[in-house]
């Protein structure tokens, strides 16, 4: 590709980035499971995290908007910086974080709401919008983003389990974008969907990548190699390889990262 | 045979004795469930028989004589030899009603009135110790059409009564009434916030489980216990007033707890995780995420504990004894603090009479019962199909 040609190819350069993480650690109990990450991750592209299950690449994610906060027995040191701010220092309110950094599961999980309650309702929370005219305009303009308005506009009163698959995990990043995050977080999600829901994910990600930053998890590497700007390879915990997606794929620097995109092990 | 066998490639020598014992099994669980059917309907028939008596009660047409001497001595109302036949229940109110209607007085009138209740229980045909005389005197009265079989509108709009054809579960009734409304006031709102806690915000130590094994042991402790323990702090300590709803249903309360407890950790602990995550992921605080989400799903199952509780508590007896809401009480009560009894032991106070007439009045008290258990059980179902959420 032409960009790849006449880029420095470091993805570590200070401009447009958007997280760093430094010296990251992470614990469950006495299970090492992230050892020393540091990772740029830029404004606007997609990054994809790649590697075996177990080698901590959904762990890594769930660091950034700090949902391993919830599991009993984590402990994290280092630090995340977004914005030029540590999120995990004292002062950060882990709900303002998530706020900021929406999240879209493996598995859809929409609300059990109507459709329109499940975008609304947390924006409502968050007290960006008030009911009605407004909360009409953020659930069109969401859905819209999210590809989904033209097959939901005349059901928005429907429960959001009543749509298929694909599309309730397209409501879910509907919802996501609702609470407008600047950096949105994917775990595998496209992973319980068919080929058909999955291409339009994909370029979904595509359309919104102009608007936010995007960080995915995925077993799929053809996903990997089609949608992300930038990859990294994780394994046993450890981030082996990160660099722009075409210089990862076509000439990996490290052995571990080539036998496992060409399917060695994985 | 033998040839045929030899045939047949799926032939298995084992085979016939393997089913034979699949249906021998099969008609074994059959058999469980007949029986128990057999026992219910026994005990349904039992009761219905025994119950549907009640339902009449005897009537007789006597001249009343209102005078001065029938305020003082209401007997001399009426003719002597009727006197062992009219309910004594209604002697006694003719200088009351005369008080309420002096314009009455001086006058006489051919009226119906409450029959006693050895002469009901001969009307129905059944055992009495009433004297030849009597007896006698009611065959005139049959013949000549002046005692009958009524309605009995009685029994569901009297209070307690020492005269059997006087007796109602009106007042029981609305003790009940009373005291599970105190029960459901306090039981349902610590219940379901403490499984919201258990369930939700509390971390999984050694105190939450020493919590948990306890209120789950709470369950199974006799309900007599929970009786010694109100009469012992409510009534003792705090110095509520005995025998009223308000002990009745802080110690129902006390009982109910756990079923609460225990059903609505149930309901929330089967919504999924993923919506919680979900929750999270939006930024969104616990309190929101709990109230605008996860109990909306639990909400159905923690209503049908809490109704099965309630039923329990409904039917419950013991306790209530020991905190005396077993006196006689012919009045309903008029607030939670008022002395009342409750439906369950006005059935075992009459169970322990020594009239007959009696045994008729303790078989439709517990119809009574069972048509309000069997109201709150279809309550539960109905609300759980009504609220439930689609998933």
């Amino acid at each position: 590709m032409k960009s790849s040609g006449n880029n420095t190819l470091n993805p570590h350069r200070n401009s447009d980035i958007k997280i760093t993480a430094s010296g990251l650690n992470l614990w469950y109990g006495d299970n090492h499971a992230l050892q020393d990450i540091n990772m740029d991750i830029h404004k606007n592209k997609i990054t994809a995290l790649i590697g075996p299950s177990g080698c901590g690449k959904s762990t890594y994610l769930r660091c950034i908007n700090r949902m391993n906060d919830l599991i009993d027995n984590t402990r994290i040191t280092g630090e995340i910086v977004i914005d030029s701010k540590n999120i995990y220092d004292a002062d950060i309110d882990v709900v303002a974080v998530r706020k900021r950094i929406g999240m879209v599961f493996q598995q859809p999980n929409p609300f059990p709401k109507s459709i329109y309650d499940n975008i609304s309702y947390a924006p409502l929370k968050h007290r960006l919008i008030k009911k009605g005219i407004e909360s009409d305009e953020l659930v069109e303009s969401s859905l819209i983003s999210a590809g989904l308005w033209e097959e939901v506009k005349d059901k928005l009163k429907s429960p959001g389990t009543s749509l298929s698959g694909g599309q309730q995990q397209r409501l879910c990043i509907a919802r996501a974008i609702a609470v407008k995050p600047d950096v949105i977080l994917m775990d595998e999600p496209t992973s319980a969907l068919d080929p058909i829901s999955t291409e339009k994910i994909e370029s979904l990600m595509m359309d919104l990548k102009k608007d936010y930053t995007i960080v995915i998890v995925t077993h799929n590497m053809q996903q990997a190699h089609r949608t992300a700007d930038y990859a990294a390879y994780f394994h046993l915990g450890n981030m082996v390889e990160y660099n722009q997606t075409e210089t990862l794929f076509n000439s990996p620097a490290e052995a571990l990262t080539e036998s496992y995109i060409s399917g060695r092990f994985g | 045979m033998n040839n045929q066998k030899n045939h047949n490639p799926f032939y298995d020598p084992s085979l016939s004795s393997r089913h034979r014992s699949a249906r021998l099994f099969k008609a074994f669980t059959r058999g469980s469930i007949l029986i128990t059917l057999a026992f219910l309907c026994f005990f349904i028939f039992d009761m219905v028989r025994t119950a549907y008596p009640a339902m009449w009660q005897s009537y007789v047409k006597v001249e009343v004589s209102y005078n001065e001497k029938s305020s003082k001595i209401s007997q001399k109302a009426i003719d002597k030899k009727f006197r062992k036949i009219v309910s004594r229940a209604w002697l006694r109110s003719i200088p009351k009603l005369l008080k309420q209607q002096p314009e009455l007085m001086g006058t006489t009138a051919n009226q119906w009135v409450l029959a006693d209740d050895q002469v009901d229980q001969y009307m129905k045909g059944h055992h009495h110790n009433l004297k030849q005389k009597q007896v006698s005197v009611i065959e005139t009265l049959k013949t000549n059409a002046q005692i009958e079989l009524r309605w009995n509108n009685i029994f569901l709009s009297q209070g307690d009564s020492k005269l059997p054809e006087n007796a109602g579960v009106y007042s029981s009734l609305i003790g009940s009434i009373f005291t599970l409304f105190v029960t459901l006031a306090i039981a349902f709102p610590l219940g379901v916030m403490t499984a919201i806690h258990l369930e939700e915000f509390a971390r999984d130590n050694m105190l939450t489980r020493i919590i948990e094994v306890n209120i789950n042991n709470l369950a199974a402790i006799p309900s007599i216990l929970f009786g010694l323990l109100g009469l012992a702090v409510f009534i003792n300590l705090f110095g509520l007033p005995r025998s009223s709803p308000l002990v009745g249903g802080l110690t129902l309360a006390l009982m109910t707890l756990p079923i609460i407890i225990v059903s609505a950790r149930a309901a929330l602990r089967s919504v999924p995780d993923s919506i919680r995550q979900a929750g999270y992921g939006l930024g969104l605080t616990k309190i929101q995420i709990i109230q605008g989400n996860v109990l909306p799903i639990a909400f159905p199952g923690i209503l049908t504990g809490t109704i099965i509780g309630l039923a329990q508590a409904m039917g419950e007896t013991a306790p209530l004894i020991i905190i005396g809401m077993i006196a006689f009480i012919p009045d309903s009560p008029n607030s939670i603090t008022d002395a009342a009894t409750v439906l369950p032991a006005q059935i075992f106070t009459w169970a322990g009479m020594p009239e007959r007439a009696y045994v008729e009045k303790t078989a439709a008290g517990i119809m009574v019962i069972l048509l309000i258990l069997f109201f709150l059980n279809a309550a539960a179902i109905y609300l759980r199909k009504k609220y439930e959420i689609k998933w």
